[in-house]
């Protein structure tokens, strides 16, 4: 079969998925039964498939599963979403993926030849860190709150709400690839110091730089999860690129240093660390501030989980008789918390394998490429997405203390979708050029 | 470059399969005791969404329902108010309060007995509890409150009665009255912490105690019943073994007088009994001895905590009280101290330490009405489910056979006596033969040098025992109990019995 018919195909499960999804949470909640909401989800796919034909026309050889499993993930998403926030929120969120798909096409369209990014990558590499650090530009902050739950990760501009790091994350990640392909070489030789092999100072600078974005991210953003994020998606490349162990292990202890020294002495994160030491400490639970209610409630929904969990619609979500969330953030930050509670370990896990198969394919379209800007952005975007998975999933789980990044294309909100679509796009031209039959 | 790329996705996949590890620790393995931790109101919540069934009585009245609330919850109404509230409890989902009927019954209430049999029962059960059908009689009880409400029932004082009024079926130990002053608005629990609060006002006692159950008062002479019992069902006396009854006597190294002093020469046991003559009672305890003594009492459910469908906590047992450390203390006792010492004699004509809950005594006055035998009481018959199905049933149960029918019968026959010539004039109403026992205890001193009385009365129809009734009432100036309990209970047998015809 054909690469193309073969993402067709792909397209099935994801259309199954939205039908029986939404027909069950019609099922759990008759109240919200109406064609309008019927609509919204038939709308979705027709867009899925509009991206599909897109695909066709522009991307003919490009990896055929990477579409598919965007779509069922965000399918899914879209499924949750309604189910917990309803159907405005459902209705803003397909509005989103609409204008994902746009710059999707756009990027497509623009970056035909992505290897023009390489001309721009130290202005892709100012802008993303000028623009992660926008959330501190007074004027921007936001109106309401101008932390988001203690870190600063979103920007208001008039009504709209913007996350910049999801877009930061993209930047960084060509303007890595783009540099290490010029520098690896001398990266990984260097000169042998005492039998060891250290790399000339000045190709070195760069990668520090990289520390020095994840330490800056801590210190103004006050967001561990982000800077674990970038940092392990940036040693990523640097690890394939160089192919030296020790660049990542001394990269994770300076890190590991950096992170327990301002963790320790800046209060909100020393306030999220607490909270995912002891989440179950009273004093802790019921404090004003810096309170572990979030990730304690996380984890007692995912305990009414059990391995089937409890069904769409089940779980708990506001204290009964009040507006006041059980679990706060359950349609963004949480939202792994509410699918275990509804859909049980099979349902997450299954999620988590959706994920590492689109990680897989990324990775995959990686090893294709011919070149080592392919390979190493390639390498970058997929694995700044499977860390970003880890950092949110392991902080709703507790392997890591909790932040504010979304589970991609399925948390509710439009920096996330259109970044990670994005995200995809250059995912899907590095794999169309891999793929494409070499013309003799 | 391609081998890396493969050890990246490696490490990739080992961090996933350790998220996989610690979501199957919160679902599956430590899903236990997550639900078990004290924080995890999720449970809790559940059961806001509950609609608990309704508490129904024999006469259809409804006692206890839910009402919808705004946001799914429901809250808990009782329309009798005060005049069930000590009987039926309350339930405070919110507060995560109970107590007791709707305690004890919880589970059948929210609808967790039902749950269990089906296999699609979520966690917190059903959504729709189950109806609990009461034995309770609420215009019998309504006539208990005002009886004790009203002006002058106990004294000269206008304030209504502290005490209990307790009715059973002999037969199937169905309660059907039990009301106590001062009660609560169990429509409010939190605000009873207050005495000021207590209904009627003022008391100066905690309101939420039901005094029926968990209230321990001296019997007085309606204990005699208990020495009447042993000493005809022992088989070393009949109701015609002659007795001196001169006052006074000694007993215990100090002298025991009958009321007024008065000595009545040579009487037989029926006399005794009807005259209520403790200087024939104590010495007759005396020659039973603590062991047959504790024999009957344990029979009739002395010293152990009453086989009622109540929380157990809310109920006393009943016994001889060592006031230091509130535990009960057996005949002969362990003597170690004048507070753990049983003055056999002053016990058998309920003064020393003894201590009863009024169910106790209608137990007692059941049990002779019952021809000798004990039935469990019992405050509710059946479960009912919103489809209207029989869910749980509670069938009368037989607790002991604690005399023979005939001695019961005798004993029926004296305390006929009682009240046609007796003590219990008073309860002699025409057209009911009424039987039964007064009890005058002497408790407290005022602050005048006032003596205070508990004032008892206990019954029965005897020409058609379906009902028995118990009637104790607290501190009376002078208070006999066939002044002031007597008319109280014969009021309740004839409107029982009116109501059954």
């Amino acid at each position: 079969m054909r690469a193309r018919n073969r993402e067709l195909f792909g397209l099935v499960p994801a259309a199954l998925l939205l039908t029986a999804g939404f027909a069950a949470v019609f099922i759990q909640e008759s109240g919200k039964l109406s064609n309008v909401s019927l609509v919204y989800g038939a709308v979705f796919l027709g867009l899925c498939l509009a991206g599909h034909i897109f695909i066709r026309i522009t991307l003919p050889h490009a990896d055929p599963y990477i579409f598919p499993l965007v779509a069922v993930l965000a399918c899914f998403g879209l499924v949750m979403i309604y189910r917990i926030a309803g159907a405005t929120e459902a209705r803003q969120q397909a509005q989103w993926f609409v204008l994902g798909l746009f710059l999707f096409a756009g990027t497509v369209m623009f970056f035909r030849d992505y290897r023009k990014l390489e001309n721009y990558r130290y202005l892709i590499v100012i802008g993303s860190i000028v623009f992660m650090v926008l959330p501190r530009v007074p004027g921007l902050e936001s109106a309401t709150q101008t932390q988001t739950y203690g870190a600063y990760l979103e920007i208001h501009v008039g009504s709209v709400t913007f996350q910049p790091t999801e877009f930061a994350k993209i930047g960084l990640v060509i303007f890595l690839a783009s540099y290490l392909r010029d520098h690896r070489q001398a990266l990984a030789e260097g000169r042998k110091i005492f039998g060891y092999r250290v790399p000339p100072l000045k190709h070195l600078g760069p990668v520090l730089l990289l520390w020095g974005v994840a330490m800056l991210i801590l210190v103004f953003l006050h967001d561990i999860g982000s800077s674990l994020m970038f940092y392990g998606g940036l040693l990523s490349i640097v690890y394939v690129a160089t192919q030296r162990v020790s660049f990542v292990v001394i990269g994770l202890v300076a890190f590991g240093v950096g992170a327990w020294y301002l963790g320790t002495h800046i209060p909100h994160i020393d306030s999220r660390v607490q909270a995912w030491l002891y989440p179950f400490k009273p004093s802790l639970y019921n404090a004003q501030s810096g309170s572990s209610y979030q990730i304690a409630n996380g984890l007692f929904s995912q305990a009414q989980g059990g391995l089937f969990g409890q069904g769409f619609g089940q779980a708990l979500l506001t204290v009964p008789g009040t507006h006041d969330a059980y679990v706060p953030l359950s349609d963004t930050d949480m939202i792994y918390a509410v699918i275990t509670d509804e859909l049980g370990l099979f349902g997450a896990a299954a999620l988590l394998l959706i994920y590492l198969l689109l990680v897989a394919r990324g990775f995959k379209a990686a090893m294709l490429a011919r070149d080592s800007f392919s390979k190493l952005m390639a390498t970058g975007l997929s694995a700044i997405l499977a860390i970003q998975v880890f950092v949110i999933v392991g902080g709703v789980t507790r392997v890591i203390p909790f932040t504010g990044v979304t589970l991609p294309f399925v948390s509710y909100g439009g920096s996330s979708i259109m970044a990670n679509f994005i995200l995809v796009a250059l995912l899907l031209l590095v794999s169309d050029r891999a793929r494409r039959p070499t013309t003799t | 470059m391609n081998r890396a790329i493969v050890r990246l996705f490696a490490v990739m996949m080992l961090l996933f399969v350790v998220l996989v590890a610690f979501t199957s620790r919160w679902t599956v393995f430590s899903a236990t005791a997550l639900q078990d931790n004290p924080l995890n109101k999720l449970q809790t919540y559940a059961s806001w969404k509950v609609k608990r069934g309704k508490i129904i009585a024999e006469d259809g009245v409804v006692l206890a329902k839910s009402v919808p609330a705004s946001g799914g919850i429901w809250n808990r109404k009782y329309p009798q108010g005060s005049l069930f509230a000590q009987t039926i409890g309350y339930s405070d989902e919110q507060q995560g309060s109970s107590a007791g009927m709707e305690q004890f019954f919880g589970q059948q209430l929210s609808g967790h007995k039902s749950a269990l049999a089906s296999v699609f029962g979520s966690f917190g059960g059903a959504a729709v509890g189950d109806d609990l059908y009461s034995t309770l009689d609420s215009k019998a009880q309504a006539l208990a409150r005002k009886l004790l409400d009203k002006p002058g029932a106990c004294g000269p004082n206008p304030t209504p009665c502290t005490g209990a009024v307790v009715a059973i079926v002999p037969q199937t130990g169905a309660v059907r009255v039990m009301y106590s002053n001062p009660t609560y608005d169990d429509n409010d629990p939190n605000k009873y912490g207050r005495d000021s609060d207590c209904e009627p006002n003022p008391f100066d006692n905690g309101c939420l105690v039901n005094l029926a159950l968990a209230g321990r008062f001296p019997p007085g002479s309606t204990f005699k019943l208990v020495t009447t019992a042993a000493a005809l069902d022992s088989g070393k006396y009949t109701p015609d073994s002659t007795f001196s009854g001169d006052s006074p006597v000694t007993i215990s190294g100090r002298p025991l007088q009958n009321d007024s002093n008065h000595s009545y020469g040579e009487v037989t046991l029926t006399q005794a009994l009807t005259d209520s003559i403790n200087t024939v009672y104590a010495p007759l305890g005396l020659s039973l001895g603590s062991n047959l003594m504790l024999e009957y009492m344990r029979r009739f459910g002395f010293y152990s905590t009453p086989p009622l469908q109540y929380p157990a906590n809310e109920m006393s047992a009943s016994g001889e009280l060592d006031e230091q450390t509130q535990k009960l203390v057996k005949p002969p006792g362990p003597c170690t101290s004048y507070y753990n010492c049983v003055d056999l004699g002053r016990m058998s004509i309920g003064q020393d330490k003894l201590a009863v809950t009024p169910l106790q005594m209608a137990m007692v006055v059941a049990t002779v009405a019952d021809r000798g035998k004990l039935m469990e009481p019992r405050l509710a018959t059946k479960v009912v489910d919103a489809e209207g199905q029989v869910v749980e049933s509670f069938p009368p149960v037989e607790d002991d056979q604690v005399m023979k029918p005939k001695i019961a019968a005798e004993l029926q026959a004296m305390m006929r006596d009682v009240v046609e010539e007796g003590t219990g004039q008073s309860a002699n109403l025409e057209g009911y033969q009424i039987a039964g026992k007064t009890g005058t205890a002497s408790t407290a001193v005022t602050k005048d040098g006032q003596p205070l009385d508990d004032a008892w009365f206990v019954g029965f129809p005897i020409h058609d025992p379906d009902i028995a009734v118990a009637v104790m009432l607290e501190n009376i100036p002078e208070g006999y109990g066939g002044t002031y309990a007597a008319p109280i209970a014969a009021q309740m047998i004839k409107t029982l019995q009116a109501e059954d015809r």
